[in-house]
């Protein structure tokens, strides 16, 4: 499950696609999601969890390595577990994608207003500050988080966390488009697997 | 109707109709062991709790209905994880109940917990943590419905002690949409135009083969699969979880293909132009090096499991579905091609007017089954050969005897030297290779099938580890058969170490004494036979099989150097099969 990618500028690329898995709001079922991967040796590069509008269902936002295991079988063997109900897989020019990034980062007095102005230029926030460091709270595409990151490390990052992407498919081209699942099917019409 | 959660437990499996729970109980599960006494469900008491789940399995193995088995938590549930693993490789349909502690001690580490849905997790269909008394009919009916459903397999439910004690209102799911299944939808009819391509496929081939595996007993479609293989005229590779699909005593059937198949099988695949896989995976077993397998064919692969499809080897037409269905549906798309059932003229014009003749890929084949026989030979006064005792077994027997194995050279030979001309006879463990799985498989199986003679045949290795079942055989009345074939080794293991490890033996040596297998069935109250020789085969086995009050053991002394041939070395390509000792390095 480790991300054998590093999560270097540009974040994922190609490679990577997102899986967003509609399931069961049920005990245990990121469990069995984890273990599926686990298990199939296929590669989490981030994965994110939250309930969604109907509140028997939540979403599990999964970005995956595609050179590692075809992306066929991590959709097939996905749709076998029981509680997932379904499953959109979204390419990365197909989808709207968001992340939230947190940081503290040295910020001197001598340094600060740098940072501040570098925080500003990216439209993110001050979430905290301390004597010599600044919390600061970013949201956008996963390309920008990934160009902030870059830029405010040369200050000194103390603590980072990001949260992963979440993912909804773009309005113009609605649904995710299948490649030969569910029978094999070849129709290259957009369609769902479930 | 107020019941107690236990009670509407067994009420529940009453209503899917089990005849027979396989179990043990203990603390946790003690609560539904009480409403046992007033119902009409049979329950054997296993000796161990994997004995329960092997049992299980051999139930639905012959009967194609789902087995069920119940244990206490804890180690009782650990000790059923072997058989839940075994029927999740094997897809067989078993349901598994097993007690858990009080809700309320869940995850304090109270006395015998374990969690054993999370332990289960990868190796059950699926499974449920029942955490509400009133859940219990709709999770029931949900387990079997998912168990055997779509890709059968096993389901686990774990039931804790103090939702067995309390009280809920009986009602009974009346119908599918009552479960909440929202994510389960198997996929059971092929898709017409891949179905249509297939036919297509197979009406142009020149050197087709039926790659028919043990998916299609699950789809109960053996009936089907004769239709297609004497309607083309193609011949059909049974593999190991597939003998019996196809009976071994018509000319088109060329037997097992894989590691230990016959020269025929695995040859016929390699230089066919078309494989046919009927529910069948691709497995290592079979394929050897994938890279190097049957590099000329094109594949149509029809897969209940969508996941299957391109897992091992792309296919050129998935077609996912139950086997049977699409057998039928592909049946269809034949006749309307022009080749319709046998007997009838293709129609003028049609594809199968214009069909490539198989008849010199038919003699390619008689002159591969001419030259390369199974052989071995069982000299008179020579040591007893383990295929000598197989053959013995199989001409003395019914020809519908119901055949239970081990795992080792054993059940090479099994399934090699019977003839399989029934469906649901032969009981084994294929994917998994779970050694002891023979004796209370075979358990299992007369208990689905009294009426059916059931042989076990078995390694010395095998025996030694769930022989303790035969105390359940003899009182519950089971009069199994049990053929251990006791070369005094771990065979397969020898065999490796002979050929790939310089001959030097480590750790697999068993002695044929030690135990007393005559002394040991006897003391287990069975029959016990010692047979030393090829004139004693004979009259041991009639013997046996004039017995029908309890079961019968026969301790065979096999020849320790006998080796499994044909093989295809692990990861070698399928093309570099040894015949024969001859062969191979260090032979006999």
């Amino acid at each position: 499950m480790a991300p054998t990618a590093p999560a270097g500028p540009g974040g994922p690329g190609a490679r990577h696609h997102i899986i967003s898995v509609l399931v069961e709001n049920k005990a245990g079922v990121l469990a069995r999601v984890a273990s599926l991967f686990s298990r199939r040796g296929f590669n989490i590069y981030s994965l994110a969890v939250a309930p969604t509008d109907n509140d028997r269902l939540s979403r599990i936002t999964i970005v995956v390595d595609v050179e590692s295991s075809p992306l066929e079988q991590i959709l097939r063997q996905l749709d076998k577990l029981i509680n997932v109900v379904d499953i959109f897989e979204l390419a990365p020019e197909d989808a709207t994608e968001r992340e939230l990034l947190l940081a503290t980062v040295s910020a001197d007095p001598a340094e600060r207003g740098q940072v501040i102005s570098l925080v500003g230029v990216f439209e993110g926030k001050i979430v905290d500050v301390g004597r010599d460091r600044i919390t600061v709270m970013l949201a956008g595409a996963p390309s920008k988080l990934d160009d902030f990151e870059n830029l405010i490390r040369p200050y000194g990052i103390v603590e980072l966390q990001r949260t992963g992407r979440v993912a909804l498919p773009k309005l113009e081209r609605r649904a995710a488009r299948l490649r030969s699942v569910a029978g094999g099917s070849t129709d290259p019409a957009p369609s769902k697997i479930t | 109707m107020k019941l107690t959660g236990a009670q509407a437990l067994i009420k529940s499996l009453e209503m899917q109709k089990v005849e027979v729970i396989f179990g043990l109980p203990g603390g946790a599960i003690l609560p539904v062991y009480d409403p046992i006494l007033d119902s009409s469900i049979r329950h054997i008491l296993v000796r161990h709790e994997q004995g329960a789940g092997h049992m299980a399995e051999g139930y639905a193995h012959v009967t194609g209905r789902p087995g069920v088995a119940m244990v206490t938590s804890g180690p009782g549930a650990t000790n059923i994880v072997t058989p839940l693993a075994d029927a999740m490789m094997d897809s067989i349909p078993i349901v598994v109940i097993t007690g858990q502690v009080p809700t309320t001690a869940i995850g304090t580490d109270a006395f015998q917990e374990v969690p054993i849905t999370g332990v289960t997790l990868d190796i059950t269909k699926h499974n449920w943590l029942i955490t509400d008394v009133n859940d219990i009919p709709r999770v029931v009916a949900e387990a079997f419905h998912v168990a055997t459903t779509g890709r059968p397999g096993p389901v686990l439910v774990d039931l804790p002690k103090d939702i067995s004690n309390a009280t809920m209102d009986w009602y009974w799911p009346s119908s599918l949409d009552e479960l909440d299944l929202p994510g389960y939808k198997p996929q059971t009819t092929g898709d017409p135009e891949e179905v249509s391509r297939a036919a297509e496929l197979i009406l142009a081939a020149e050197r087709p083969v039926i790659y028919a595996g043990g998916g299609i007993l699950k789809a109960r479609g053996a009936e089907a699969l004769f239709e297609l293989a004497t309607r083309t005229g193609i011949p059909v590779v049974t593999t190991l979880m597939g003998r019996g699909t196809f009976p071994d005593s018509h000319p088109l059937c060329l037997g097992m293909p894989g590691m230990h198949g016959n020269y025929t099988a695995v040859t016929a695949m390699q230089k066919s132009d078309l494989l046919i896989a009927l529910g069948s995976r691709f497995d290592d077993r079979v394929t050897g090096k994938v890279s190097a397998f049957a590099p000329e064919a094109k594949i149509i692969h029809v897969d209940i499991d969508p996941a299957e499809l391109g897992k091992v080897r792309r296919p050129d037409v998935p077609i996912a579905g139950d086997a049977r269905l699409v057998m039928e549906q592909i049946l269809e798309a034949l006749a309307s091609q022009g080749l319709g059932p046998v007997g009838t003229v293709p129609d003028t014009g049609s594809r199968a007017a214009t069909r490539p003749d198989l008849s010199s890929w038919l003699d390619q084949i008689r002159a591969w089954q001419a030259e390369f026989p199974l052989t071995y030979n069982q000299e008179d006064g020579g040591a007893l050969k383990p295929q000598y005792v197989v053959e013995q077994l199989r001409d003395l027997s019914p020809d519908d005897t119901i055949v239970a194995s081990g795992v080792g050279q054993h059940q090479m030979w099994a399934s090699q030297y019977w003839q399989f001309n029934h469906p649901y006879t032969w009981v084994n463990s294929g994917g998994a290779g779970t050694m002891g799985f023979a004796v209370p498989a075979a358990i299992g199986a007369k208990v689905g099938r009294p009426d059916k003679t059931v042989w076990a045949i078995d390694g010395d290795g095998c025996f030694q580890m769930t022989a303790q079942e035969l105390v359940t055989a003899s009182a519950e009345k089971i009069p199994v058969k049990i053929a251990i074939l006791n070369n005094a080794y771990l065979g397969m293991v020898r065999q490796w170490q002979e050929l790939f490890y310089a001959e030097r033996y480590s750790e697999v040596y068993l002695s044929p004494d030690l135990p007393d297998y005559v002394k040991w069935a006897e003391a287990m109250g069975c029959v016990g036979l010692k047979v030393e020789s090829a004139e004693e085969v004979a009259p041991a086995i009639e013997k046996a099989n004039g017995i029908d009050d309890r079961p019968v053991v026969i301790d065979f002394r096999t020849d320790a150097f006998e080796k499994v041939y044909p093989m295809v070395p692990a990861g070698a390509p399928n093309d570099d099969i040894i015949v024969g000792p001859a062969e191979g390095e260090g032979g006999r």
